[in-house]
């Protein structure tokens, strides 16, 4: 048996893998993709079907400007991951905090939004449909942002403490997967929501 | 050397108390502990599982029975089928999963220790949240007890309105949280497989398991989350108001089964997949053949994974789609027998011209081959549109889904548990009383199984408490319900079998089968650290060349 342990052939000289983070990263997003794809069809499904009022044509208005604003922090945290791979740690921090605070924006619009909806056209997630539909799409989109934003703000303490070393940068790497995950779902939530559904 | 280090931690283990043991089990983060916590969970839910199964077939086996109430027969296949299907069977295909793949391509743990721990707890939460609805399912309306609105839950029964009290909840939060823990796995899964593999275990030389690991925890990142989707969807209709499922506000109850079902179907082939990775590994071994046609094999299981995600319909002909849809999802499901059938001529490739050895692990996969194909030979009668709108909702159905689920996906478990027993515990599984649990649970099954076809045919639906007499299904009933006694007697048997050979058990070495995958190069248990050196292969059967390094694989790869 003593013959078993040794091993006949030799190592391949290079013998790379991908890194696990990105490959558990990737599979986390093909998951969430599917759940968006079940909501994103049950919206669609459900476009017109509801009894009673509102409609999405009489309340919904297109949030331009914090569509730019989610957008850009895509590029931002692009920029932001090349600055800290190269080990300009100032400029990625100040990238790093623009996200943030683009990201916040957003979810500020949000807020916005669906305070305006609730208080002056009295449309809430059991008012019909509509709502239903809505709210639970946009909100599961907005849950996604919103935890995007606490990992990218315990990132940013991190940084801001000097803990963040370049050895973390596919960890930021993949962090950033997930943000442009964020962003993409948006595109699709923005196209359903406000040009096909209205 | 290594011997040494054993003796010290046997020395170690001996002197401390049961309480420090619990604390090491509880907390761990190794992928053969939570391997074995995952078989042991779903061990314990099979018979609970079995319990339930056979309280039914009790109250079922004459006319007018009155030995359980209407109620609790509802609660009953509720809980069987939601049991058997989260509980048990996806933990313990996860459970072999998590054991076997890191020692097959040769790395010391999975990619996420800590993730997979959480997963397993997060299964553990699910199974004991379910079985809480005994006691918590009242909550403050005074109403309902465990689930019991059956395995899909279909709409409206699951609004507020049909389901009072907490019960429905308990089961919504059971599966989501469980399903969560799945998705954990499957990606902690996919990241070992692609990541952690062992220098020279190119894809194309890793074991079938392995493969088919990735294909099925692949399988399960696209179907269990749209369960979860709806589940949340649910839980916005329940708690929030919300009219996704609420036919008065103009919602459908019929998306509800289109979401079900995108999840349901594909989740059969999560199951079977990695029973067919078990009789990948199992029959090449007991025939002394390579397995036949690995290319093949693979893009089989592949083909499967992307054909199965387009035949969920076929569970719902009677609600009256167009004829394009019943087109549609016969096709696709007779589609899926293709690539089902290549593996079963593969496997009989591999047995073909082979030196036959029958161990108990065969045998079970042998009756595996035979049963799965019948499994399937009904599943394409009930793939045609126009035979399922006679035996939809029948006991023909119920008969078909049991023949894969326990003549399929149980026998290969069995084979899986008598194969991989030595490697986990270090001893053999006694082989007569292997014998004994495979004949009476292959005549038990049939007994049950077989039989149950011919009520289903005559007319009986399925989920009903009780029937009259004279209609032809009493005599076939009874001889079902003794089938299931006989299954239970020799699930006795292997539970009996289980605990006598883990403390009787001849010992096993480190290779008792004389196989050739790398699980079987490391000792029995395998140490915490899996390999003192990484290991590097050059062929699909690393340890043949070892063992014959005068005529190794890798010359002819």
């Amino acid at each position: 048996m003593s013959a078993i342990t040794t091993p006949i052939a030799q190592a391949p000289g290079d013998w790379t893998l991908p890194y696990h983070g990105k490959v558990a990263m990737a599979c986390l997003i093909i998951a969430e993709s599917a759940i968006f794809t079940i909501f994103v069809v049950a919206y669609l499904f459900y476009l017109g079907k509801s009894l009673t009022g509102p409609a999405p044509r009489e309340v919904l208005q297109t949030p331009i400007f914090y569509t730019i604003c989610l957008l850009s922090s895509s590029l931002t945290i692009h920029f932001a991951s090349r600055f800290f791979a190269r080990g300009k740690r100032g400029a990625f921090l100040g990238l790093w905090f623009l996200t943030i605070v683009l990201g916040a924006l957003f979810l500020f619009g949000t807020g916005q939004e669906w305070h305006r909806l609730i208080y002056e056209h009295g449309l809430t997630i059991s008012t019909n449909l509509f709502g239903t539909t809505y709210y639970s799409l946009v909100g599961l989109h907005a849950t996604h942002v919103t935890v995007g934003l606490l990992m990218l703000g315990i990132v940013l303490l991190f940084g801001l403490a000097g803990r963040v070393g370049r050895e973390q940068s596919a960890r930021i790497e993949v962090l950033s997967m997930y943000w442009h995950f964020v962003d993409a779902v948006w595109v699709v939530v923005f196209t359903v929501v406000y040009v096909i559904g209205r | 050397m290594s011997s040494d280090a054993m003796a010290i931690r046997a020395a170690e283990t001996t002197g401390r108390p049961w309480v420090e043991t619990l604390h090491e089990w509880v907390i761990t983060v190794d992928h053969k502990r939570l391997g074995i916590l995952y078989i042991l969970f779903a061990l314990v839910f099979l018979v609970i599982g079995g319990i339930e199964a056979t309280l039914m077939r009790i109250q079922l086996i004459r006319p007018h029975n009155d030995f359980v109430s209407p109620q609790v027969f509802n609660r009953l296949f509720t809980m069987h089928g939601t049991t058997m299907i989260f509980f048990v069977a996806m933990p313990v295909l996860f459970g072999f999963a998590n054991y076997l793949v890191p020692l097959m391509i040769g790395a010391r743990d999975m990619a996420f220790p800590r993730l997979n721990a959480f997963s397993f707890w997060l299964t553990a939460l699910g199974g004991f949240l379910l079985y809480f609805s005994f006691v918590g399912g009242s909550g403050l309306y005074g109403a309902g007890n465990a689930p019991d609105v059956g395995w899909w839950a279909y709409a409206p029964l699951t609004s507020r309105a049909f389901s009072p009290g907490h019960s429905s909840d308990y089961w919504t939060i059971a599966v989501l949280v469980s399903g969560f823990g799945s998705i954990g796995t499957a990606i902690n899964l996919i990241a070992t497989i692609l990541s952690m593999r062992c220098p020279g275990m190119k894809l194309s030389r890793m074991p079938l398991l392995a493969w088919l690991s990735l294909v099925m925890s692949g399988l399960v990142l696209i179907t269990i989350t749209p369960l979860s989707a709806a589940q949340i969807m649910l839980l916005v209709d329940r708690y929030l108001g919300g009219h996704f499922f609420d036919t008065q506000a103009g919602g459908s109850a019929a998306i509800w089964m289109h979401f079900f079902w995108i999840f349901g179907h594909p989740e059969v082939y999560v199951l079977i997949i990695p029973c067919f990775a078990f009789m990948s590994e199992i029959v090449p071994v007991f025939s002394r053949k390579p397995i036949f046609g690995y290319p093949v094999m693979v893009g089989a299981t592949v083909c499967i994974g992307f054909v199965s995600m387009s035949v969920w319909a076929h569970h719902m002909f009677t609600i009256g789609m167009n004829s394009y849809s019943n087109a549609f999802f016969t096709l696709t499901s007779m589609i899926v027998g293709i690539p089902t059938g290549i593996k079963i001529f593969n496997w009989l490739g591999t047995m073909w011209g082979g030196k036959l050895i029958f161990k108990t692990p065969m045998l079970f996969c042998i009756g595996f081959l035979f049963q799965f194909l019948i499994a399937g030979l009904t599943g394409i009668m009930l793939a045609t549109a126009p035979f399922d709108w006679q035996l939809s909702g029948s006991y023909f159905v119920v008969a078909h889904f049991h023949y894969v689920i326990v003549g399929g996906i149980l026998f290969a478990l069995f084979a899986a548990f008598y194969y991989w027993y030595p490697k986990i515990t270090g001893r053999m599984m006694n082989e007569s009383l292997g014998k004994l649990h495979f004949w009476l649970f292959v005549i038990g099954f049939h007994l049950t199984f077989d039989v149950m076809h011919i009520p289903g045919i005559l007319g009986m639906p399925r989920r009903i408490y009780t029937y009259e007499p004279g209609r032809g299904w009493d005599t076939s009933n009874l001889i079902v319900t003794i089938g299931t006694f006989v299954q239970g007697i020799a699930i006795l048997i292997f539970v009996a079998n289980l605990v006598y050979s883990y403390f009787k058990g001849a010992k096993a070495g480190n290779d008792p089968w004389d196989a050739w995958t790398l699980e079987w190069s490391v000792s029995s248990p395998p140490p915490a650290y899996n390999f003192a050196t990484i290991p590097t292969v050059a062929s699909r059967r690393p340890l043949w060349d070892r063992k014959h390094p005068e005529d190794p694989d890798s010359r002819y790869e």
